[in-house]
């Protein structure tokens, strides 16, 4: 895939309380989890509601459909291994229905000038190796 | 009187000493060691303030500090408070604040502030890079919170303050040209100062030509990388009195920071009206409330501006300016020294003097208010120093002659 960095600096360290969301991504869906007491939805996934300091939640399924709340492009390899790979567009994504939670992952298959805050974009899956996949991001 | 004026610490400290390394480009203090550097910052405070090294009995530290036990061992310092500020940067001048509450309770007499940087076989600009990797020196272990940044290329602090940046233009209109008059400004004071690493005038149209690192920010944006130590002793304000400087009276340090700010660059899911900020609204709130000042009091402040659009939104968040209105304020001329509204970073800042994170910014201040400072603001009595935005705790010192 362009526009990502190569998968060997990638590297991703679930814990419990992400690993349903990872597990999800290897899938090529996306998840995002509610608290059951209050219905106020965070990201990443934490051990407690930051509203109502509940611990039980529920995953919901989302289509991946979000706007881009900001973005860089990088355009310097701070470690020699990404050289190869930049520019990076690096977009935080705001994901509709899920008061306010946002995802961060490169915008691909575009040229970094026509990117803008507000674009609709949908997501897309950049398979980093056998059974780890993370989320990135296509103008809709 | 306000509520709680039982328990402040206003006025009760002062700083009595600062100290300083030659400030070197990264990698350039070796073959010092990096504590090496802090004993010869700390031993020029004590020569500044008049005091012997033993009569230091504590140490307040912050990102991370260093192994006082050794220092302490190297020096012969008997111990009667170590302490640290948790998080990084942004922990810089709330670390005086720790060293008065150390003084206010008791605990100890007179408490060393320093920090010490070398950036030989380590670089901040790739903190969250791989460890292991070439060039990734300096690197947090992976994390289950970085494992939802890192996979982006998002390595480094500075790409990830751009993406605040890049919303703060989208959200306020805020410009290039508004980071590039920090950068300017800045430069500016940095030329008059031998200290100073920088010593060419920096012009908008070199500004422009510069490389991008990560849009918006180009390279005159980002911070120096430097070695150095800087040392700031701290007293009882009584017994201030008889050390050699005037003292620097400790109005008021707050650090902290809202749980909506929280992890800040290294989460991205702030409130949209704190995600394009400096962090910084409820410290400022705290410390303004403790010295029982305004923005309009503030003389001089040193803003700790490892890249340039966080100045512009510390000016927000401190109230020197409405929200989502400081690429205006600095282009209307209000940070240039001297002929500003409020001079800013008069030292030269992280920018353009040297980058120590932060402790430098304490180091001016403390020369302005005792009217020593090499860009003298004229009859200074009150300035602003603060910590860098940064995951919690975000910090502040305000301190008055």
């Amino acid at each position: 895939m362009q526009g990502v960095p190569p998968a060997d600096v990638i590297r991703l360290m679930p814990n419990v309380w992400t690993e349903p969301f990872w597990r999800a991504t290897a899938e090529h869906r996306m998840v995002v989890p509610r608290c059951t007491a209050c219905g106020t939805f965070r990201l990443p996934p934490t051990p407690f509601c930051p509203s109502c300091a509940s611990q039980d939640l529920e995953w919901v399924e989302h289509d991946g459909r979000g706007t881009i709340y900001s973005f860089t492009v990088i355009r310097h390899a701070v470690i020699p291994d990404v050289l190869d790979a930049l520019p990076l567009i690096a977009a935080v994504v705001e994901l509709p229905g899920t008061g306010g939670c946002r995802l961060v992952g490169n915008v691909v298959g575009v040229a970094p000038e026509e990117v803008r805050i507000s674009q609709e974009v949908t997501v897309d899956w950049y398979d980093v190796r056998e059974g780890e996949t993370v989320p990135v991001f296509r103008l809709a | 009187m306000n509520e709680g004026d039982g328990l402040t610490m206003r006025d009760r400290t002062a700083i009595v000493g600062v100290g300083a390394t030659p400030y070197y480009k990264r990698g350039e203090s070796v073959p010092q060691l990096p504590m090496e550097l802090a004993a010869k910052a700390l031993l020029a405070a004590c020569a500044d303030a008049g005091l012997d090294v033993h009569d230091v009995d504590g140490f307040a530290l912050y990102s991370m500090g260093f192994d006082t036990s050794l220092f302490a061992q190297w020096l012969g310092i008997d111990v009667r408070f170590a302490g640290m500020l948790t998080g990084g940067g942004g922990g810089a001048a709330g670390s005086v604040g720790l060293a008065a509450a150390a003084i206010v309770s008791g605990q100890a007499d007179c408490v060393a502030s320093i920090m010490t940087l070398q950036q030989a076989a380590s670089r901040f600009g790739a903190s969250y890079a791989p460890r292991g990797k070439p060039g990734a020196t300096y690197s947090a272990p992976p994390s289950p919170e970085g494992s939802f940044i890192q996979p982006s290329g998002l390595m480094g602090p500075g790409q990830m303050f751009a993406v605040l940046a890049q919303r703060h233009m989208h959200r306020y209109g805020t410009t290039r040209e508004h980071f590039a008059e920090v950068a300017i400004s800045t430069r500016n004071n940095a030329i008059r100062r031998p200290t100073a690493l920088m010593q060419k005038p920096l012009t908008l149209d070199e500004y422009f030509d510069a490389r991008m690192i990560a849009d918006p920010l180009c390279l005159f944006d980002f911070c120096l990388e430097c070695d150095g130590a800087v040392a700031v002793i701290t007293m009882s304000a009584e017994r201030a009195c008889d050390c050699a400087q005037p003292p620097v009276y400790v109005a008021a340090s707050a650090n902290g920071g809202a749980g909506k700010w929280g992890q800040a660059i290294t989460w991205f899911g702030m409130p949209d009206e704190y995600f394009a900020s400096s962090g910084h609204r409820t410290v400022a709130a705290d410390a303004y409330r403790m010295a029982d000042i305004g923005p309009a009091d503030v003389d001089v402040a040193l803003l700790y501006d490892h890249f340039s659009p966080m100045v512009i939104m510390q000016l927000e968040d401190y109230g020197f300016c409405p929200i989502g209105e400081g690429g205006r304020f600095v282009a209307d001329g209000n940070i240039r020294w001297p002929t500003g509204s409020l001079p800013v970073n008069t030292h030269g800042g992280n920018l353009s003097e040297a980058y120590i994170i932060g402790m430098t910014h304490v180091k001016e201040a403390v020369e302005q208010l005792r009217g020593t400072a090499v860009n003298q603001v004229e009859g200074a009595e009150v300035a602003l120093v603060t910590g860098g935005p940064a995951s919690i705790p975000v910090s502040n010192l305000v301190l008055h002659r």
